[in-house]
């Protein structure tokens, strides 16, 4: 099994009412409740919008968010899954393609080769 | 998210609790900032989304979204977005920095969210706001529900009820309806027009044709809902509140026998009573029981009586028709309709004879196109053995009603109809 990292970009639940608000939670229980069962899950959070960024030699801190809201990353999942095929597969289930979400998926790099 | 998280809500907890924030907000900042208090409500669902899908469900999610609600709510109120328009002792409180986080954690706490809904009630079924109006605001800013929801269970479009929503916001602004429980010498007069919105509320939603059950249902419980909050504060819980809220009960503790698979509405006489809510008849019991103390008499405590009396027979025939018939004269008199003269007249039939039935049946002169009035006449024909005129009334039923079942029922009685000479001669 690799990990994956899925990252949670954009997803706007701004117009749903709040019966629809938390049917979609409700949608993101049921997902997560199979990952566990699957035993895919490893972690996650979720990230508020706002955000500092530190650069340069300077150190030059400006404020964010550094997105607009349809661009900007909600959150993170770890997930295992045999091959990035099946983690394809797996994001197929993501819950917020309907609110305009988007996943990306990145394979965590192995050490112990 | 570990994996020992139950993540389970209770059912339509974002649409309840936006009601409470909304109330407690608007009460915070005036109702003139309840557009702004509802911005607030809607960023707290937003922020609890994007946490709980991925974290899940905190330990106790009402005080989590009460938490953030409540920070940016005074957010809001250092960054002086709210003006001066309201002149409470809240308001006073709210310019120091020592009173602001405490007064807003107060409003907070659960007999103030309660105190606030009640205030909410009062202003959204203000007496001059028209009740479709009322309706409306009172779905959206107690009840959490969206405009498209609101016009979906009416039967209506987005636009007209985000017009009467506004309207009525702009009324109570205009007429500078303050968000206060009246004092207790003005209640009886401010309580009478909460009722009666809650009423038609209830009503909405039972007597509806709506094709979605679903919604049918949350209307009633809503109405039951707020009626309810009306029973635990010792100033609106008066005997008419209970009156109201044991009818709702008993009515409600049908709706699984009333609908048929197709969406039909099952008369009362062909129910299958072992679907009957027991529960709910209990509580209307316990209700209509606190309804009758003191001396008031309201056409709500005639129709929990009414609805009482049914939920009692162990089946139709065992009704206890004399006491029905006296209940609906006393009803009519409070106000008098072709509905309640029709089942009136139904009563008149079954408890003093089925010619008596007729006769209260033909004074009715604007139901003509009610398939019910002509159902009736019909039964009521057989008994007295006048089979022709019968089946006339049954065949002119059968044209006017959309129900399926009624339909299906109508016919079965026709085809029971015994041949006779005349029907012969006729053919």
């Amino acid at each position: 099994m690799e990990k994956y990292m899925f990252i949670f970009i954009g997803g706007d639940g701004s117009h749903l009412s709040p019966e629809a608000q938390q049917a979609q939670l409700q949608r993101w229980f049921a997902w997560v409740e199979k990952l566990n069962k699957e035993q895919r899950y490893v972690s996650g959070e979720a990230l508020l919008p706002t955000a500092k960024r530190v650069a340069g030699i300077k150190k030059t801190v400006t404020d964010g968010p550094f997105a607009e809201s349809k661009e900007l990353v909600g959150g993170y999942f770890v997930l295992q899954a045999k091959n990035m095929d099946e983690a394809i597969k797996l994001a197929g289930e993501y819950p917020d393609f309907d609110l305009g979400g988007t996943v990306e998926i990145r394979e965590v790099i192995k050490f112990d080769m | 998210m570990s994996e020992t998280n139950i993540n389970i809500l209770v059912d339509h907890l974002f649409r309840h609790e936006t009601g409470k924030m909304v109330s407690v907000l608007t009460r915070l900042l005036g109702f003139h900032s309840v557009d702004l208090a509802e911005d607030i409500v809607q960023d707290t669902l937003l922020k609890a989304m994007s946490a709980w899908k991925l974290n899940g469900v905190p330990e106790n999610p009402s005080a989590w979204l009460y938490t953030v609600a409540k920070r940016k709510a005074i957010d809001v109120i250092r960054q002086q977005q709210v003006k001066q328009h309201h002149h409470s002792e809240i308001s006073r409180a709210l310019q120091s920095e020592w009173t602001l986080s405490p007064t807003v954690n107060n409003l907070f706490l659960e007999n103030e969210v309660e105190d606030s809904q009640l205030r909410m009630i009062f202003a959204c079924c203000h007496p001059s706001i028209p009740y479709e109006a009322q309706l409306a605001l009172t779905l959206k800013t107690l009840c959490g529900l969206s405009a498209a929801e609101i016009a979906n269970s009416f039967l209506t479009n987005e636009e007209t009820i985000t017009k009467r929503i506004y309207r009525a916001k702009e009324k109570i602004k205009e007429e500078n309806i303050s968000l206060e429980v009246p004092v207790p010498a003005h209640i009886p007069g401010r309580i009478d027009a909460v009722l009666h919105s809650l009423y038609l509320l209830f009503n909405e939603g039972y007597n509806s044709s709506h094709p979605d059950q679903l919604i049918r249902q949350d209307l009633c419980e809503e109405a039951i809902r707020l009626c309810l909050l009306l029973t635990r504060n010792p100033l609106t819980n008066t005997p008419k509140s209970n009156a109201l809220l044991a009818l709702m009960c008993f009515q409600a503790s049908r709706d699984n026998a009333r609908i048929d698979n197709d969406g039909n509405i099952i008369l009362l006489k062909d129910q299958d009573r072992s679907l009957w809510n027991k529960s709910l008849i209990e509580r209307g019991r316990y209700y209509q029981n606190a309804s009758s103390v003191g001396d008031e008499l309201s056409e709500y405590h005639i129709e929990a009586a009414i609805a009482g009396c049914h939920a009692d027979a162990a089946s139709f025939k065992e009704t206890n028709w004399e006491i029905i018939y006296k209940l609906y004269s006393i009803l009519l008199q409070f106000k008098p309709g072709p509905i309640i003269e029709l089942n009136h007249a139904i009563a008149t039939g079954y408890a003093l004879s089925p010619a008596e039935g007729l006769k209260a049946l033909e004074n009715i002169s604007s139901l003509n196109n009610h398939y019910l009035y002509h159902a009736a006449k019909g039964d009521f024909l057989i008994e007295t053995g006048e089979f022709n005129l019968a089946r006339k009334s049954y065949e002119l039923a059968l044209l006017l009603t959309q129900s399926s079942l009624e339909k299906k029922l109508l016919k079965q009685k026709i085809e029971a109809l015994p041949i006779t000479n005349s029907t012969i001669n006729h053919a």
